[in-house]
């Protein structure tokens, strides 16, 4: 298990710094900084000063050596815009962004799970070749468009959400915003959510029906037949395990890419997160802020994904991490 | 009155190109206890043949016709309940590929003690007891270590052990064992067969063991039936239809034995291949490939004949028959 970890930080170590390099190159490309950070009135001898004096003027590698030493001891420079440390202003909006990826999770698995479970054991019904074909709508609807559909059918045609925010949060453990303790804040999260599982609902119906049909037509399932056991015990005890496996492994994926669609979701929901935050950096040319919610969401992504292979690792047996024998 | 009584059996799979037989008009009995071979080329029929019995037949396969009897049931018409209640507790199935059989996601224990809680009103406690007392009787090394492993930590030959110890959970009547030691390797093979015809003499088990390997069915079977296209072509006490096969298809599998070779010759071989089961012949399924081919066997389907205690189904035994019985009377 130890070893397990510790190959998994050195991977992580890499990842991160390939991360941090490719985001640090992208800085030069997006456009000049002092515009957005000093008036029409300073003269170019000002700002050629004031570039100098940040540091702009300097080779790359020395730029990116003086940014990765701060980097190591978690200081990612100052937002330009914010005037606070870049990673401080991420982090509170972390829980807003984590927050709508979690309901967003709970909605995938609460929908696809069954959904696909029924349509491969019964493929040839019209529910399950309703469901085929509405997931390829799905699939080809882009976010925004669904989250104005939704907004316009369930904010203001049925007047039952709210259209915009977080609502009402409180605070937990002296860090967390959190809009789940409250009914406003569930309210609030109840559209963007769908909004978000929207993109990846049909992917995991479809992905789960395929491999549970694989699975239903396997030796094994035919001999627990043979065996006279029940068919509820052989479609969700022997073969949904079987069929969740590789279902586990695609989803840590698509939960990492998740956070990165929340900058469609939250611009359209006004969603106070990082993805919104990010968009507002990007118009901003608030390069320290763009650099670290990219490297923010490539930990998100190596955690993600390392949590993955723990609990697949869990649910498979033949995948031995502990290294007992 | 037969344990198990075939009648007329027909299976039917519905495909696109339209329904194929891959069983037409099988009838056999099988009496408490006995061992009955069945053999025959790759898609005779064999394996649906043994999944038909239990009515397993993956879609779009069915019974399309015929009826099953055992205990005073008709299996090919039962309501799934009723089915499954005999499946597994009065009918056990053994497959081929001892790999492919356990799921992997399970333990031994797991897959065991279900068998036995869904037909049985017992503690787990007791089911576990029973699960291991098992284990002893199919000489697994180590049993109590068995229950909690996964199937993937153990070999090939010590999976069909567990496979048949599930099959024996019961106490069935009837065990169809489909190629159950096709997967193995041939020292392993032997010491399978040897298990399972000892379990079966000791427990009193009839066993419907589907194979091609004709020596197996010779020192395991009491009766034999061949199977061609479909359909049973010959039947009778194993020993008779082995020394004195009458249908010149089960002649030739006896001829193409390696033992029946001359030393440094080919192998004898039946000429042709089996047809798909979309286009069978008429007549005779066998009449392509037969040696002794007649016009009457490429218009008429051969009936049964009995030929001392074999039934065969095939003109030229018929008519040799015939003529022996003229020749009495003359």
């Amino acid at each position: 298990m130890i070893a397990f970890f510790v190959k998994r930080f050195f991977q992580a170590v890499v990842v991160m710094f390939v991360i941090s390099l490719i985001s640090f190159s992208i800085q030069d490309n997006l456009g000049d900084p002092l515009r957005e950070l000093v008036g029409q009135a300073v003269s170019e001898e000002e700002r050629q000063a004031l570039r100098e004096e940040m540091g702009l003027n300097d080779p790359f590698l020395v730029q990116y050596v003086r940014f990765a030493k701060k980097a190591v001891q978690g200081d990612l420079g100052d937002s330009y815009f914010f005037k606070k440390p870049a990673f401080e202003v991420i982090m509170k909006k972390l829980p807003a962004t984590l927050e709508l990826v979690f309901g967003a999770t709970i909605i995938i698995i609460l929908f696809s799970v069954p959904i696909g479970v029924y349509s491969a054991i019964n493929p040839q019904s019209w529910f399950s070749k309703t469901v085929m074909g509405l997931s390829i709508v799905g699939i080809s609807i882009p976010v925004f468009l669904t989250a104005i559909g939704l907004i316009y059918l369930f904010a203001i045609e049925l007047n039952w959400l709210p259209s915009y925010g977080r609502g009402e949060t409180s605070n937990v453990m002296g860090f967390w915003e959190t809009g789940l303790l409250s009914a406003d804040g569930l309210k609030h999260l109840i559209l963007p959510s769908f909004t978000l599982a929207s993109i990846m609902l049909p992917l995991f119906i479809r992905l789960i029906r395929a491999e549970m049909m694989e699975v239903l037509q396997s030796e094994y399932v035919k001999f627990a037949w043979a065996k006279g056991i029940s068919p509820r015990r052989i479609y969700f005890v022997h073969a949904l395990k079987n069929t969740m496996l590789p279902v586990i492994t695609v989803g840590g994926v698509q939960i990492g890419t998740m956070v990165a669609y929340t900058i469609l979701t939250e611009t359209v929901f006004q969603w106070p997160g990082m993805g919104f935050l990010f968009l507002e950096a990007v118009n901003r040319v608030d390069t320290p802020l763009i650099v670290a919610y990219l490297i923010v969401v490539g930990a998100i992504f190596v955690v993600t994904n390392t949590l993955v292979d723990l609990i697949y690792g869990l649910v498979n047996p033949t995948v031995n991490l502990a290294g007992k024998k | 009155m037969p344990l198990l009584e075939v009648n007329n059996l027909e299976v039917c799979f519905g495909l696109r190109s339209g329904a194929v037989k891959a069983l037409r008009d099988v009838s056999f009995t099988l009496e408490r206890g006995e061992r009955l071979g069945v053999v025959g080329e790759s898609g005779a029929g064999k394996s649906v043949l043994g999944f038909s019995i239990i009515n397993l037949l993956s879609r779009p396969g069915q019974i399309s016709s015929g009826s099953v009897h055992f205990e005073g049931n008709d299996l090919a018409s039962l309501a799934p309940g009723e089915l499954r209640s005999i499946r597994g507790n009065r009918i056990s199935m053994i497959f081929q590929d001892p790999m492919m059989t356990l799921n992997p996601v399970l333990t031994i224990g797991v897959q065991m003690v279900e068998c036995l809680l869904a037909h049985r009103k017992i503690s787990k406690a007791d089911a576990k007891r029973i699960s291991l007392k098992k284990l002893q009787q199919v000489q697994i090394p180590s049993p109590e270590k068995r229950l909690d492993q996964y199937p993937h930590e153990l070999s090939g030959g010590m999976r069909q052990r567990i496979v048949i110890a599930i099959g024996l959970l019961l106490d069935p009547d009837i065990i169809i064992a489909d190629e159950p030691t096709t997967a193995l390797d041939v020292t392993i093979q032997a010491e399978i067969m040897d298990l399972m015809l000892n379990l079966c003499e000791q427990n009193n088990v009839a066993l419907i063991l589907i194979t091609h390997d004709l020596g197996v069915v010779s020192q395991v079977t009491q009766r034999m039936l061949v199977m061609y296209a479909g359909r049973i072509i010959e039947q009778g006490p194993t020993k008779e239809v082995i020394n004195d096969a009458q249908h010149p298809y089960t002649q030739g599998l006896m001829n193409a034995l390696p033992q029946m070779a001359i030393p440094g010759q080919k192998l004898n071989q039946i000429k042709g291949t089996m047809p798909p089961l979309q286009r069978i012949p008429k007549g005779c399924s066998f009449n392509p490939r037969c040696e002794y081919v007649m016009d009457v066997c490429k218009q008429k389907l051969p009936s049964f004949t009995e030929s001392g205690n074999c039934q065969v189904a095939c003109h030229m035994v018929a008519e040799s028959k015939q003529d022996k019985l003229l020749v009495k009377e003359v």
